[in-house]
């Protein structure tokens, strides 16, 4: 099967098997940022956008994508630096394992909710699991990052 | 100001809230993980597994297996070295028995490798394994870990079994290990007691569920050795098991480590990595083995699950008297970890309470047919911190004490020796302190023990206090090596395993505080086994506090050297050279005057240098008083070319060797060198090696101490509990990174409450796991947990770098034993067995709750 998409703002077009998922496919076109850590659709580690909209690639057949738009970390990576080191400023990437997919959820989350409250941030989240931060630092992060937004001052 | 304070006012780079040096990597997503860096074509090698508990394999029918288009080889247990071995990543001789082969014709537990399989690509493998035809002898097996010791049925009956340590091991009798220990008359002390509390608490065996899964990847070099790259804590001990079990030279194996995604004691285990190092020693190609979720869950290394028998007695005024720990720990099939881990659960948990005048401890670690349990953050002190606070607990609420109170009563202090501590002596404890503040944080005074509100849920609160170690005492061993690079920058080589914790940073920061010098002029090159100095591994909560002093030695070490070199170079004797970070300056005539007559004084003032030896860390305090943080920098920018001048002008070749020669000549003027000159000097006609590596081993292990106060709220109608807030104060020593100290009390909490609220491992008659994937087993969320509040109160260890303790693994002891006393003031119900799900809360409440039931 033929395959072509708007990958990271390329066309790229592949033959790919049936039942590939979105996210095999991603990973064989060399988007390391997406990774995956439970392959029933719990952790959150491999969301990307399929047109604009957070998606967990492991539950999305890669024909699913078939003339979409799909955008990875690898495709944000200006974003990703920006507010990734309020993340890294709290210490609370830590092993980094789920910083793409949690990443990811949260730009999506500013894209939609510009000026989110704690508990909006928290359910946006939710279903970016992360075993090492115990969340909070990443919280602190990202309400830094707000406030800097907003003009506040670079924690 | 305290001594913490007091350090803490002159360090620079150290107790800085510095972000870690492979921040922006991880955050960018970058690949940087075992997955992401393999380039070319790897063999994809899975393994077939069990269906059953306990079985004997008869028969293996491969043919039509081994026809599928695109298998490179499958190999069965007469395949395999026939010596048995451990995979607990431990020192030699490991106390974990040696029970395990790579293939073993008796399969133990459900899951338990059949055949490996290795093919071109996932789907061939796949294939593969279902066309695999096994006949098994099925034999009955032992699934409740009460009725292993002394049954009949045996885990191990195989001659070839053997333990290498006298841990109290016994294959005959299901025996993984067992002892008794103790001080004083603990029945006759418990009978002069008023009172007496006495419970069996059940601690599950829980997941790591570290995000990134068990994986390793192996191909063989241009010297024809073994190369292996895997996700893992321990790659010393990695390359001595996989020796093992491959039964090659350990001079064959390189083991090294790219980023890894969590670890949490899961990876002190060696799972992953003998599957792919046998399949590429067999075939010469390039293979990896990425463990999916699912055999994460079902084959992996979990928290031993234990049951805690405690007595604990008492006089009505409060003072604590005895203590009875009985530990009855699961290891599972295989015996990684076994002996150990059970030790925790009395050697800290029992030490917490500080005026018993008698204690007793003892443990049996059975073998059964589950799943081989492993290292998991906390280690046993979590199991037996859940059973001892929560008597204790249960103690206060008995006698009407202030549980608080009863703490401050009887809780361990500064300058105690601890008897049931491998009886050491705590020369830095602020466990007082983390009492105080943590029940101001919570308003302790005001909440306790509950109250009820409008919406007919009650509000509670519960606390717990915890300990845990700095190392394995006397076995732990930590190496540092750094080399002065030619622009004048630094590479530390260290052998311990960043695993998301920040080691390499925090080490990084000890480093270039000893040498002056900013952190991004320290580069790290962590865990290999061909370029890393020795190191234990990352574990034990032993990487600040063992490794970290071996930075610092090491870094002491070097600017000996470099003093040395910088001597050579301005011809000058280098006792009349002082260190300073950018470069090297001569001293004023006055300090060399002084130093001439100390040095007639004492008979030293050959080695009277720069480089202090006797308090590397404190002796530092003028330096940074009068140097300004920005020097550095500017310094490094104009200083070289003066320098530069200065020497071409000043340094024929002999003058320069009667210097070296005249050892006692110093400069008349002010002279100066930089970093960057020294080290280029070093690499022309160079006989000084400017590097130097340091090993460390501690005597003792100093416990980091803490207190953890929950506050709930509870719905008495479905015996669901909301986690509202809580409050957790450490001390660790001197915190080398505030804000990495704190995201992994964050996250160590996070755990602990996921562990006492949701987390449960439940094993079908047949010994299948339940809870094999995420949708059953539930980790928390970021919905899950209230507000989390954690400060420090450090004390400061005088053995440590920088009076640093341990932070990695104290932080999960504290939720477990807190909630349940939080729930029970709630109730008036003391839950004893983890999880504590709304059922059993709702049933304890109703009176209609067994243990074991949900």
């Amino acid at each position: 099967m033929k395959l072509s998409m708007i990958l990271n703002g390329r066309k790229t077009e592949e033959e790919i098997a049936e039942g590939m998922t979105l996210y095999d496919f991603l990973r064989s076109q060399g988007c390391s940022s997406v990774k995956c850590g439970c392959e029933t659709s719990n952790c959150g580690l491999c969301t990307v956008f399929l047109n604009e909209k957070p998606v967990l690639s492991c539950s999305v057949l890669a024909m699913r994508a078939q003339g979409c738009h799909v955008d990875t970390l690898e495709g944000l990576q200006e974003e990703a630096k920006e507010f990734g080191t309020f993340i890294a400023n709290q210490g609370a990437e830590q092993c980094g394992f789920c910083n793409p997919g949690m990443i990811m959820n949260a730009i999506a989350l500013f894209r939609e909710i510009p000026d989110p409250t704690a508990e909006e941030i928290k359910e946006y989240l939710a279903g970016n699991l992360c075993r090492c931060s115990g969340y909070e630092g990443q919280l602190r992060g990202i309400l830094n990052f707000l406030d800097w937004k907003k003009g506040g001052v670079r924690e | 100001m305290s001594r913490v304070e007091e350090v803490s006012c002159v360090l620079r780079t150290v107790n800085q809230p510095l972000p870690k040096k492979d921040s922006m990597a991880l955050v960018t997503g970058k690949p940087v993980f075992l997955d992401d860096v393999l380039q070319g074509n790897y063999l994809v090698v899975k393994v077939l597994r069990s269906p059953h508990a306990n079985a004997m394999i008869e028969a293996v029918k491969l043919d039509t297996a081994k026809k599928v288009p695109g298998i490179e080889g499958i190999y069965t247990w007469q395949d395999v070295p026939d010596k048995r071995f451990t995979m607990a990543g431990q020192t030699y001789p490991e106390p974990s028995p040696y029970d395990r082969l790579l293939l073993d014709r008796h399969v133990r537990y459900v899951g338990d490798p059949v055949a490996i399989v290795a093919g071109k690509d996932e789907a061939c493998v796949d294939r593969a394994l279902k066309m695999i035809k096994v006949t098994y002898q099925v034999l009955p097996a032992i699934s409740d870990f009460h009725q292993a010791k002394d049954n009949p049925l045996l885990v191990h009956p195989e001659e070839n079994w053997k333990s290498l340590c006298p841990v109290g091991a016994d294959n005959r009798r299901n025996l993984c290990a067992s002892e008794l220990d103790g001080q004083g008359d603990v029945e006759q002390v418990l009978q002069e007691c008023d009172e007496v509390v006495e419970g069996t608490y059940h601690v599950k065996a829980n997941q790591q569920a570290m995000m990134e899964t068990f994986r390793t990847a192996c191909y063989i070099d241009t010297y024809g050795r073994l190369n292996v790259i895997s996700s893992t804590q321990i790659v010393f001990h990695a390359r001595r098991i996989i020796a093992h079990a491959l039964d090659i030279p350990q001079s064959k194996i390189r083991v090294t480590k790219p980023r890894i995604g969590g670890g949490f004691g899961a990876k002190q285990t060696v799972v992953a990595e003998i599957f792919p190092a046998f399949v590429t020693w067999k075939t010469g190609k390039p293979s990896k083995m990425i463990f999916s979720r699912y055999e994460s869950q079902i084959a992996s290394s979990p928290r031993h699950e234990m049951e805690v028998h405690v007595r604990i007695g008492a006089m009505r005024d409060g003072h604590i008297r005895a203590i009875d720990v009985d530990t009855l720990s699961d290891t599972g099939a295989y015996g990684e970890h076994g002996p150990t881990t059970v030790g925790l659960s009395g050697h800290k948990s029992i030490p917490l309470y500080g005026k018993l005048d008698a204690y007793r401890f003892h443990y049996d670690v059975v073998y059964t047919n589950h799943m081989s349990a492993g290292a998991y953050r906390g280690y046993g002190a979590t199991q037996g911190l859940f059973a001892v606070e929560t008597a204790v607990n249960e103690l206060a609420a008995r006698l009407a004490i202030d549980p608080v109170k009863l703490r401050e009563m009887n809780m361990v202090r500064q300058g105690q020796i601890m008897p049931a501590y491998y009886g050491e002596r705590t020369d830095s404890c602020a466990l007082d302190r983390c009492l105080k503040r943590a029940a101001q944080m919570i308003g302790w005074e005001e909440k306790y023990p509950c109250r009820r509100m409008d919406n007919g849920k009650i509000r509670s609160v519960g606390m717990a206090m915890a300990m845990q170690g700095s190392g394995i005492s006397g076995v732990d061993t930590g190496s540092a090596e750094i080399k002065l690079m030619e622009d004048g920058t630094y590479t530390l080589y260290i052998g311990s395993a960043d695993m998301g914790t920040g080691c390499d940073t925090i080490l990084a920061q000890m480093a270039a505080e000893v040498l002056e010098c900013p952190l991004k002029d320290i580069s790290v090159c962590a865990a290999d086994t061909d370029s890393s100095p020795y190191d234990s591994g990352s574990y034990a909560s032993s990487t600040t506090y063992v490794t970290g002093k071996a930075v610092v030695d090491a870094c002491e070490k070097l600017k000996g050297q470099i003093l040395k070199e910088a001597g050579k170079l301005l011809g000058i004797g280098e006792e009349w050279l002082e260190f300073e970070g950018t470069g090297v300056r001569s001293l004023p005539e006055a300090a060399v005057t002084e130093a001439r007559s100390d040095a007639a004084g004492t008979g030293e003032g050959q080695n009277r240098g720069k480089v202090r030896d006797d308090g590397p860390l404190w002796g530092c305090e003028n330096l940074h008083d009068d140097r300004p943080a920005q020097g550095c920098e500017n310094l490094r920018d104009d200083g070289p070319a003066q320098g530069c001048e200065n020497l071409q002008e000043d340094r024929p070749a002999q003058e320069h060797e009667n210097a070296s020669m005249d050892r006692g000549a110093p400069a008349l003027e002010d002279r100066w060198i930089s970093l960057g000159e020294i080290a280029a000097g070093a690499t022309c006609g160079g006989q000084i090696a400017l590097q130097a590596a340091a090993a460390n081993s501690s005597p003792v292990s100093p416990p980091p101490f803490m207190v953890g106060m929950a506050e709930i709220e509870l719905d008495p109608e479905t015996g669901e509990v909301e986690l509202l807030d809580y409050a957790a104060v450490v001390d660790c020593g001197t915190p080398i990174n505030p804000n990495l100290a704190r995201v992994q009390t964050e996250g160590g909490l996070v755990q602990g409450i996921g562990m006492a609220l949701y987390e449960n491992i439940q094993y079908t008659d047949e010994g299948r796991l339940r809870n094999n994937s995420f949708m059953q087993y539930k980790i928390p969320t970021r919905l899950d947990m209230g507000r989390l509040r954690v400060e420090f109160e450090s004390s400061y260890e005088p053995t440590g770098p920088f009076g640093a303790k341990s932070i990695g693994e104290i932080v999960i002891n504290t939720p477990a034993p807190a909630l349940a006393h939080a729930i029970a003031n709630a109730t008036g119900a003391w839950l004893k067995e983890l999880p504590f799900t709304s059922e059993k809360i709702y049933k304890a409440m109703n009176g209609s709750f067994t243990e074991g039931e949900i």
